[in-house]
């Protein structure tokens, strides 16, 4: 089989050849079959949703990439993706959903706002929503166009192809709140936050 | 237990004088009511909009909408930006029909600024309200029958949506944020082959709308999920500020671009579909039929296109063309003035509103001589129209609820801005 | 029309707006007075509220005012009608909730904003952001664009909010009015039993 990712060296791995060719057979099929049927929870607020939506449609159909039910329910998803910005009045329900979704799980950040916080650096929006999930694939684009959202996907496969089940440090352990209710230190949070570039000088009203 | 409804006071009186929340008394019946908490994360909601619902079995007795899961502070951030560069915003608070809320803002800047745009501009931006209207329509049809269980009209509209969006990018470049306007004009022209796409658009469009109508109209379904639920009274509505197709179904026959006409729409020939009962059905018709006057008056506009200018001949208020701007003294003054400093409004204000395919659609600036508005208003109909979910959805079953919802034709990003 | 604003009861002067309407300044102790009598005089017959909200000015000399956008959908005119409240007033305006319905949203979000009080309103509370928001009044201009607390500590304020944990008053009085049913109500019940439904 053809690997389309080179092995990284993990701990657990065994040295026996025999058995490491087993656990690469193990980690293909389940990688494969986790790759191909990915059912995304469309966790859609603003702009991007539509464009997510587009994606679903007919033209664009992310059906053929194995996202064929949109899992509305948490419980019944493997992908989140957060398409749209996140105020902070969201912020304890996108940690919720999270947390409600079963391992093995990822998170694709779809468009500007959910990567960075986007055009909205103002009192009312997340800047990230890294700084609340551990994020994946980030999309950009305010939209990014259907393709975009396709390329996106199809990284998350090769992520996911380049897992491995005998992984003693699994990533996608979870990864819980602090006692202060925090993901990140909040250096950190301060830190991703900080505006850069343009929006450095737009903060004088008149 | 026999099916009635449950009338309930749904205000309430709020806090006692002693600072206390003063509690509403159960209903007399002592029956238990279930308190049920619809999203802010529903697929059945349009967005992050949580309902909480008192039920009493499936009989929705009260029903008590939050907002505010997508409050993206724009009207502060339009504080602190020139009035071009709060264009891009306008894209996302209604983004389903982004070239409208995009002229919206510029006629209100226009009026403050006292600014004729030219004839080509009007003609044009007649054109992109009516393509958004479309759109807009479109997804609502989609969505609204996804929720009441018809799974195809949604493919066939979205189809209908990417049509126009490719003339939207073809246009501006962009499929959904478009950021059309200028104050004082456009970002760009047509480009040539626009006309000719247009019209073959118009030309198909109705075959799309009359298989969805065939799909609809007449299906049992669809009418007895949909006749007589979620009345609002015309009296009601008014009272209820609601406006757009809302107002229309209820029966009051108001609609901005004939009562207070802006960019010509006086001289085009359309009907204003309006409805007799006000449940969700006249709604749906009426905004069927509004997708049948769009294609109307886009067929009239593109016969009327006049050639011309798109921006107004103001170098103090649109930029010069960069080959000008690079060679002669005056027009890079006025392109550095323009940029940096932004084209400064004069003191006062200026609310334009608009026929937004929601509803009115109004923008308010209130300026202090700046370059930057002291305060830009949205006037938002979906939040207006929203507010009257808890007394359209009294009485009915938690399914009518979904339809009433649907109905409503919500945009979070323009309730909650 | 314009002979008949000086009938407005309450009414202070005018001016003209850059749009061609016209604005009313009324005194805020007399504005449900005049809202009234604009509504329900006919000839007045302003039935349609288009629009509530405020606005501050950036020179602190200058009041804040509370706008209000009256449409006559029978004459088909417009007027705006504003209160002035000044430095030293407190944010405090009567609600025009009980004359026009559509206001209930709009009042709230005023008051989310701008910390204005409408008294009589019925369930004045925050709307866009969550009830316990602890930061300020946003469209204040005082408030700064990105807020008075770090991002860190947004994020935490934001993380234990919970805004779903807090339900409103009228949903507070579904839950917690157990403790108001009469006592054989409860018994009857916590065995399971129903009881009869009056017709």
């Amino acid at each position: 089989m053809k690997r389309v990712v080179e092995t990284k060296e993990v701990a657990g791995q065994s040295p026996n050849y025999l058995l490491a060719k087993f656990q690469e057979l193990v980690d293909w099929a389940v990688n494969a079959s986790r790759a191909n049927s990915l059912w995304p929870m469309p966790f859609g607020t603003a702009c991007c949703a539509i464009e997510f939506m587009a994606t679903a449609a007919s033209r664009y159909d992310f059906a053929r990439f194995g996202m064929e039910r949109q899992a509305f329910s948490p419980r019944q998803a493997d992908v989140l993706i957060c398409a749209g910005r996140l105020p902070f009045k969201l912020a304890p329900v996108i940690r919720r959903i999270y947390d409600q979704m079963p391992q093995p799980k990822w998170v694709i950040s779809m468009g500007a706002c959910a990567s960075t916080g986007g055009i909205f650096d103002n009192y009312a929006m997340v800047q990230g929503i890294d700084t609340i999930v551990p994020v994946d694939v980030y999309v950009p684009g305010c939209p990014p166009r259907p393709e975009g959202l396709l390329y996106g996907v199809l990284l998350l496969h090769k992520k996911i192809r380049g897992e491995s089940l005998f992984d003693a440090e699994r990533r996608r352990d979870e990864q819980p709140l602090d006692e202060q209710g925090l993901r990140l230190s909040p250096a950190e949070i301060d830190e991703v936050s900080e505006p850069f570039g343009n929006s450095v000088h737009q903060f004088r009203s008149a | 237990m026999s099916q009635r409804t449950v009338e309930l006071e749904l205000a309430t009186p709020g806090l006692d004088p002693q600072g206390r929340p003063v509690r509403v008394p159960l209903p007399a019946d002592g029956g238990e009511h279930l308190l049920l908490n619809m999203g802010p994360q529903h697929p059945a909601t349009h967005g992050v909009l949580r309902l909480v619902v008192e039920l009493d079995g499936e009989t929705v007795v009260r029903c008590i909408p939050h907002v505010g899961y997508l409050h993206s502070g724009f009207e502060k951030l339009g504080e602190y930006r020139h009035y071009n560069q709060i264009v891009p915003l306008t894209d996302r608070t209604d983004y389903l029909s982004p070239m409208a809320n995009n002229v919206g803002m510029a006629l209100a800047a226009e009026k403050l600024m006292g600014i004729e745009i030219t004839p080509r501009c009007t003609v044009l931006r007649v054109i992109a309200c009516e393509m958004s209207r479309i759109i807009s329509h479109m997804v609502w049809l989609g969505t609204t029958s996804i929720d009441l269980g018809a799974f195809t009209p949604f493919l066939w509209a979205f189809q209908e949506r990417e049509r126009i969006y490719n003339l939207q990018e073809m246009w501006t470049g962009a499929r959904l944020t478009t950021s059309l306007t200028r104050v004082g004009g456009l970002m760009a022209d047509i480009p040539d082959n626009f006309v000719e796409e247009l019209r073959e658009f118009t030309r198909t469009f109705p075959n799309t709308l009359n298989e969805i109508d065939r799909v609809l109209t007449r299906n049992a379904v669809w009418a007895g999920r949909t006749q007589g639920v979620g009345v609002m009274t015309a009296a009601e509505a008014i009272n209820y500020s609601l406006s757009g197709p809302m107002l229309r179904a209820s029966g009051v026959p108001y609609d901005l671009r004939k009562d207070k006409p802006y960019l010509g729409y006086e001289t085009y020939d359309f009907d204003v579909p309006v409805g007799e009962h006000g449940d969700v059905y006249d709604r749906y018709l009426v905004r069927l039929e509004e997708c049948h006057q769009s294609n109307r008056i886009l067929q009239q506009a593109l016969e009327r296109l006049p050639d011309g200018p798109i921006n107004v001949d103001d170098p103090r208020v649109i930029l010069p063309p960069k080959s000008r701007a690079m060679s002669d003294m005056e027009a890079m003054i006025f392109h550095f003035k323009q940029v940096m400093e932004g084209v400064k409004a004069p003191v006062g204000e200026a609310y334009v509103g608009i026929e937004n395919p929601k509803g009115e659609l109004g923008n308010y600036f209130v300026s202090d001589g700046t370059a930057k508005p002291v305060r830009w208003r949205i006037r938002p109909p979906s939040f207006i129209n929203l507010s009257a979910l808890s007394k359209m959805a009294q009485g009915h079953l938690l399914s009518d609820l979904v339809a009433i919802n649907a109905s409503v034709d919500i945009v979070m990003g323009e309730v909650d801005r | 029309m314009t002979s008949q604003i000086g009938q407005i009861p309450g009414r202070l002067r005018e001016a003209v707006a850059r749009d061609g309407e016209t604005i009313v300044y009324v005194a805020r102790e007399r504005l449900l007075e005049a809202m009234t009598w604009l509504q329900q005089t006919p000839g007045q017959d302003y039935d349609y509220l288009v629009d509530v909200t405020a606005v501050e000015f950036r020179d602190r000399e200058r009041p804040i005012e509370v706008v209000y956008f009256l449409r006559s959908l029978t004459r088909k005119a417009d007027l705006r009608v504003k209160v002035e409240l000044q430095a030293t007033d407190e944010l405090v305006v009567d609600s025009v909730w009980s004359l026009w319905h559509g206001a209930d949203w709009l009042e709230r979000e005023v008051y989310d904003m701008f910390g204005i009080t409408f008294r009589g309103h019925p369930d004045l509370r925050r709307i866009l952001m969550w009830e316990t928001y602890a930061e300020g009044f946003p469209l204040r201009k005082d408030f700064p664009l990105r807020g008075r607390f770090s991002r860190a500590e947004q994020v935490r304020q934001a993380l234990n909010a919970n805004p779903e944990a807090h339900y409103s008053l009228d949903e507070l009085s579904i839950a917690d009015a157990w403790g108001d049913l009469p006592e054989d109500m409860r018994e009857r019940l916590k065995r399971g039993e129903r009881g009869t439904v009056p017709e």
